[in-house]
């Protein structure tokens, strides 16, 4: 069992970023994270704004920091269609801290519904990647 | 006889024409591949979302209280028109075959008495609409690609178009843009994207009597998390998008493709046009020499 694995794509829309065979991969999705390892349920999902971690050798090999999304997960693959993605690592805290303030700059700005909607979702993603990399800060530590 | 002076000048001008048309024909070349390495990266993505998006449909149906994106507003009186073209010109005619499809829809749709609405993407469409259309034209979306297609442009396009449907502007959302199918041959592709239709083509039954054989327990069943509903919700307006943004790669392609093929044509034209000046230039130049000899002779003889 515990040398099978489970195929693992990561798309955005101009490229496929990310294919490779892992041994378990952890999705934020809509309603939380999820584990897909061999012999997932299939399963469709949306996936929030947060980390994708994926693990081998019991712990975790490298993180990427998604926009939202869908995830597809059948018994043999997982595929997660990202708007945006990037290695976590590349990821500076300044970069997230100053993202998260422009976007309650926007929230406060905007002034009809569409704008709101707009700003709020980039909230959402800019509060995710802030927390994605104060918790990588705090995994050094 | 024809003035030599004039012979060179003309020459020279085709020359430096050959020149131009040469070297806009290598950058079209190496855009195209680019462009060409563009549409195959998007392609996954795009066959992930339609698949998933088909299953969702499946299951969902487009019954009362399916999503409005999906089932339409049960009415078609209202037409959006997004045409595709290119900012410039000098690409034979792949500015003119949309133009002239848009020009065929429009005329076709007025006649059978709905509302049409234009957005042109690329300046070419509104110079080839603005004639006989310009009533219509909400607006123009310049600038495509000029720093290669990326996915924010067609987003931001996606998402003026929901907020449209939703404020009731229009029943009907239809795409016209030239699908890259090689540098010489483009397709005038016409798409309609609100309400979605999903094409059952004979390959998808084919699929699904292949899948029907498959025992039960190796058929994927989905479970949906959070609901279908929402998940279809949320996965159209991005679809959506996704389908804008592929029409633009495509779009683009095909463009450099064509322009590549015009230029090519061009540089042949003018090449096989020197030669022929040249050849002229010669015989006259050979022609005033020989009259010249001839009348020193005939002034040697007379005396």
């Amino acid at each position: 069992m515990a040398d099978e694995k489970v195929e693992f794509e990561l798309v955005s829309p101009a490229k496929l970023l990310l294919s490779e065979a892992v041994e378990m991969v952890v999705v934020p999705g809509g309603e939380g994270d999820f584990g897909v390892m061999p012999g997932h349920t299939p399963l469709l999902s949306t996936v929030r704004p947060g980390t994708i971690d994926i693990w081998g050798d019991g712990k975790v090999q490298s993180r990427l920091f998604v926009e939202g999304g869908f995830a597809e997960v059948t018994a043999e693959r997982c595929t997660v269609l990202a708007e945006a993605a990037r290695p976590l690592d590349e990821i500076s805290r300044d970069q997230a801290d100053e993202r998260l303030q422009r976007a309650n700059e926007t929230m406060m700005a905007a002034e009809t519904d569409g704008e709101r909607r707009g700003a709020e979702r980039e909230l959402r993603a800019a509060e995710a990647m802030v927390a994605a990399v104060e918790s990588r800060e705090k995994d050094k530590h | 006889m024809p003035n030599l002076k004039d012979l060179r000048v003309r020459i020279s001008s085709v020359k430096s024409t050959q020149k131009i048309t040469s070297a806009m024909k290598m950058v079209a070349a190496s855009k195209l591949r680019r462009a060409q390495g563009a549409v195959e990266a998007a392609r996954p993505y795009a066959e992930r979302m339609e698949r998933m998006t088909k299953s969702l449909a499946k299951a969902v149906g487009t019954g009362e209280g399916a999503p409005k994106l999906l089932a339409g507003r049960g009415k078609d009186d209202v037409h959006l028109l997004v045409v595709v073209t290119s900012d410039r010109g000098l690409c034979g005619g792949f500015n003119g075959s949309i133009v002239r499809e848009a020009r065929r829809r429009v005329h076709a749709l007025e006649l059978d008495g709905k509302t049409v609405k234009i957005l042109c993407v690329g300046r070419k469409a509104r110079d080839g609409l603005k004639r006989d259309y310009k009533r219509l034209i909400i607006d123009t979306i310049e600038n495509v690609g000029r720093s290669g297609i990326n996915f924010e442009e067609a987003d931001v396009l996606g998402r003026r178009i929901r907020s449209m449907f939703e404020e009731e502007e229009f029943d009907v959302c239809t795409m016209i843009y030239n699908r890259f199918q090689s540098a010489i041959a483009q397709i005038v592709t016409v798409q309609q994207v609100i309400p979605l239709s999903i094409e059952v083509d004979a390959k998808d039954v084919a699929e699904e009597e292949e899948e029907t054989l498959m025992p039960a327990n190796l058929r994927p069943v989905y479970e949906y998390e959070p609901s279908e509903e929402d998940i279809l919700s949320a996965l159209l307006p991005r679809n959506l998008s996704v389908q804008l943004f592929r029409a633009y790669l495509e779009s683009f392609a095909s463009e450099q493709g064509a322009r590549m093929t015009a230029m090519d044509n061009a540089t042949r034209n003018a090449g096989e046009m020197i030669d022929d000046l040249t050849m002229t230039y010669n015989r006259t130049r050979q022609a005033y020499i020989t009259k010249e000899l001839i009348e020193i002779i005939s002034g040697a003889e007379a005396l």
